[in-house]
């Protein structure tokens, strides 16, 4: 069973046609790797579909105009996994 | 359908929020500039607006599932296809289905029917943004007591 870094690296690679090899757990999908939004909607859509979530996206952004969170928080790639890991661990709670 | 407005929707024959299904109708105007240029001595709806017409029975649909109190914008559409042509005064019906609700954001199916059979079909992205203004609110909402659905916007809607 694939990791949960490994799934989303694999849907960035394929969905923005990035090379899977130069996507790492400390990327940032934003500033390293030139992810759009509009592209991180076709990526949220992807892994929700795949984790049977719902990224809470809306949320993040506020909380990064807000100055609560950084990007960093949610979009390196480890980071992302890790709440990923934590919203699939609360939707089976 | 009012091209020169953007209204492409004329009405919304069936709402369903249980199964975030709607169901809308047009009719293509006689005559128009659009038909002017597309093409000269041979009229034919564009496909890229009968792809707005999916996106605005899609909006309609979404904003309805959230209570109008949130704006839709197309954001993307994929495996766009327009099977055979459309003319001027054909009344077409339009169906859209969500098929996935996102934060900010939401994924529609969406189909034109001509007589039964279908003449176009696309999947939708469309982005669920709060309303960038009250006037922009309140035409969307006269513009859905326009195309049939009062009850949904209503201000306390």
């Amino acid at each position: 069973m694939s990791s949960t870094f490994d799934t989303i690296a694999n849907i960035i690679a394929e969905t923005c046609d990035i090379p899977r090899d130069t996507i790492t757990p400390d990327s940032h999908a934003i500033n390293d790797l030139g992810i759009d939004s509009l592209d991180f909607l076709d990526i949220a859509f992807a892994i929700d579909k795949a984790f049977g979530i719902k990224l809470p996206l809306e949320q993040w952004t506020q909380e990064v105009n807000d100055g609560k969170a950084t990007t960093d928080q949610y979009f390196v790639l480890k980071n992302l996994s890790a709440r990923i890991d934590e919203l699939v661990a609360a939707k089976g709670a | 359908m009012r091209l020169e407005y953007f209204q492409l929707i004329d009405r919304v024959i069936e709402l369903n929020l249980a199964d975030r299904t709607i169901r809308t109708e047009t009719t293509i105007p006689t005559t128009s500039t659009v038909f002017e240029g597309h093409f000269p001595g041979y009229p034919l709806m564009p496909g890229v607006l009968l792809l707005e017409t999916m996106a605005q029975t899609s909006g309609w649909l979404l904003v309805a599932m959230n209570g109008f109190k949130r704006a839709t914008f197309l954001a993307a559409a994929k495996d766009a296809k327009f099977r055979t042509f459309v003319r001027p005064s054909e009344r077409l019906t339009i169906e859209a289905k969500c098929t996935h609700e996102g934060s900010g954001y939401a994924i529609t199916e969406a189909k034109i029917f001509r007589d039964g059979k279908k003449v176009g079909d696309a999947t939708l992205t469309m982005s669920v943004l709060d309303f960038p203004n009250a006037d922009m609110e309140k035409q969307m909402r006269d513009q859905a007591i326009r195309v049939g659905l009062t009850l949904e916007a209503r201000a306390d809607g």
